[in-house]
């Protein structure tokens, strides 16, 4: 007899679901109320198990910032601050060289087969 | 309950290979050379070791591994594989601590090798997948170190100079040390202008990538002050466990160093001023700054301008890294035991032309992951217990 709480696909796994329909989301605890991501099987703010997935807002600030080099030019890495309070890596669009801290951006699912989390600047979005 | 702790053990005696680039020997081979070169050291053999620690960069399974190759397996009665990247070596050192305390062994060994620069020249990343960053394409582990560096910019208006500024001291040290791999000549522009490979960070704010091997011995104080050379006392140590991806880290610009080495302090009975002589892993130049300031040796923020005013550098008000650190002596992929290693130099009095005169109490402080493990040890001489 299996637990029911932990009944049907883990987190990463219905996290990626999500993404493949289109849905970025993060978890929600139904014990302290707090956002998290990465998905987890607990609450790592208050160590519950009632995590429940909602669609992020989308909206987030840098929180830091890179540009990554190589002989092909600069890309943007980036640890962006959601809305709803988590952080995450992620890529800002656009010119790296023009990715600041404190920018506002909005997340877009980038790529059909596999698709990522990337952002945009929240003014040309 | 560490504080029951203070003393009682003593690094007896220490190994390291100074082979920074030794094509045709493998990793477990100068971990080997460095375990027999510990133990001879302090007067002992392989048959006395009954204690076993280490992590290893291409193992997951190390003590399995290194007792075999050692012939330690039949005589082991404590063994500790913790895995926590370069700052594993301190948890061991913590781990052995209490397992010698509590009898349950006599005779501990901590040994590291490696041989990424003779096996391909790069840091060999573990298999350790992570699929929330994978996508992204950040360079591992030095993106997350930049992604710390621009958030400490950021916040405290540290600039590229001050950065800089660390790895002309890693060097002005490393000129007095004639083991260390890089002793060139190095200039602010030098560095200012080297390559940017993930912003702010450029190769010179990098550390070398080299081959080596180290081993400490370990044993309760009333052994070692029987063994051959003067033991080296553990006053203290500390540990933190913050994260495993960058973006997980709390704060960017703050590192768990902060609980480490508060912690290390307290176990040891000792004040910031007590300390002689700091070795800090300088995996990056921004590594320097964020542990000084963690662990209290200037004001938070203030890491650029402190390091900038030539106070860790030979002659100023506190000698740091004075190996040449990571950044010009040695980085065989996981480097905090060469932190313990420098410690019990300087505080053996062998140290030479670095040598710290009166060295009695040093504080050697590691860092793995991307700033995700810090551990904190305070080691002193005799007369400090």
């Amino acid at each position: 007899m299996t637990d029911p709480r932990f009944d049907g696909p883990g987190p990463d796994a219905a996290w990626e679901d999500l993404l493949g329909q289109g849905v970025f989301a993060v978890q929600f605890c139904g014990n302290c109320g707090i956002a998290q991501f990465p998905p987890g099987v607990v609450c790592r703010h208050c160590g519950g198990t009632d995590l429940v997935f909602q669609a992020a807002s989308g909206e987030g600030t840098v929180y830091s910032t890179t540009t990554v080099r190589s002989r092909e030019g600069g890309r943007n890495v980036a640890v962006v601050q959601l809305a709803e309070g988590p952080r995450m890596m992620s890529r800002v669009e656009g010119d790296p060289e023009t990715v600041t801290i404190g920018l506002a951006v909005v997340a877009r699912i980038s790529g059909d087969e596999t698709p990522v989390v990337v952002f945009d600047r929240k003014e040309q979005a | 309950m560490t504080v029951l702790l203070r003393g009682k053990i003593a690094i007896a005696g220490t190994g390291n290979t100074r082979r920074w680039y030794a094509p045709g020997r493998s990793a477990f081979e100068q971990l080997a050379e460095a375990s027999v070169l510990a133990l001879e050291d302090c007067g002992l053999g392989l048959k006395d070791v009954d204690a076993l620690y280490c992590a290893h960069s291409t193992s997951g399974l190390p003590v399995l591994n290194i007792a075999e190759r050692l012939g330690l397996g039949p005589r082991l009665r404590h063994a500790d594989g913790t895995m926590v990247g370069g700052a594993s070596f301190l948890f061991h050192l913590r781990s052995a601590m209490s397992a010698l305390a509590a009898g349950q062994c006599d005779v501990a060994l901590v040994c590291y090798g490696s041989n990424q620069a003779s096996a391909g020249g790069k840091l060999v990343p573990m298999p350790d997948p992570q699929p929330y960053e994978e996508p992204y394409g950040a360079r591992y582990p030095l993106s997350s170190y930049a992604l710390a560096a621009a958030r400490h910019m950021h916040e405290y208006g540290t600039t590229r100079e001050h950065l800089a500024h660390v790895a002309l001291a890693a060097r002005q040290w490393s000129k007095l040390n004639p083991d260390a791999r890089e002793r060139g000549d190095l200039s602010l522009d030098e560095v200012l202008s080297a390559r940017m490979i993930s912003d702010p960070l450029t190769k010179a704010d990098s550390c070398l990538v080299t081959d080596g091997g180290a081993a400490v011995v370990l044993t309760r104080a009333d052994m070692a002050r029987d063994l051959k050379r003067m033991p080296v006392h553990v006053l203290g140590t500390g540990i933190a466990v913050s994260h495993r991806q960058i973006a997980a880290m709390p704060d960017l610009a703050r590192s768990a160093a902060h609980q480490s080495g508060a912690a290390a302090l307290q176990a040891a009975g000792v004040s910031l001023t007590d300390i002689d002589h700091v070795m800090v892993y300088d995996a990056f130049t921004i590594c320097t700054l964020l542990f000084l300031e963690d662990l209290g040796f200037c004001a938070k923020g203030e890491g650029g301008p402190f390091v900038a005013s030539g106070a860790i550098s030979p002659g100023g008000s506190l000698p740091v890294n004075t190996n040449g650190g990571g950044l010009s002596c040695n980085h065989p992929g996981m480097y905090g035991l060469f932190t313990l290693i420098e410690s019990v130099e300087q505080l053996r009095g062998t140290a030479g032309a670095r040598q710290i005169e009166g060295a009695k109490i040093s504080l050697a402080h590691a860092n793995g992951g991307v700033l995700s493990s810090q551990a904190t040890a305070i080691l002193g001489t005799p007369d400090t217990v």
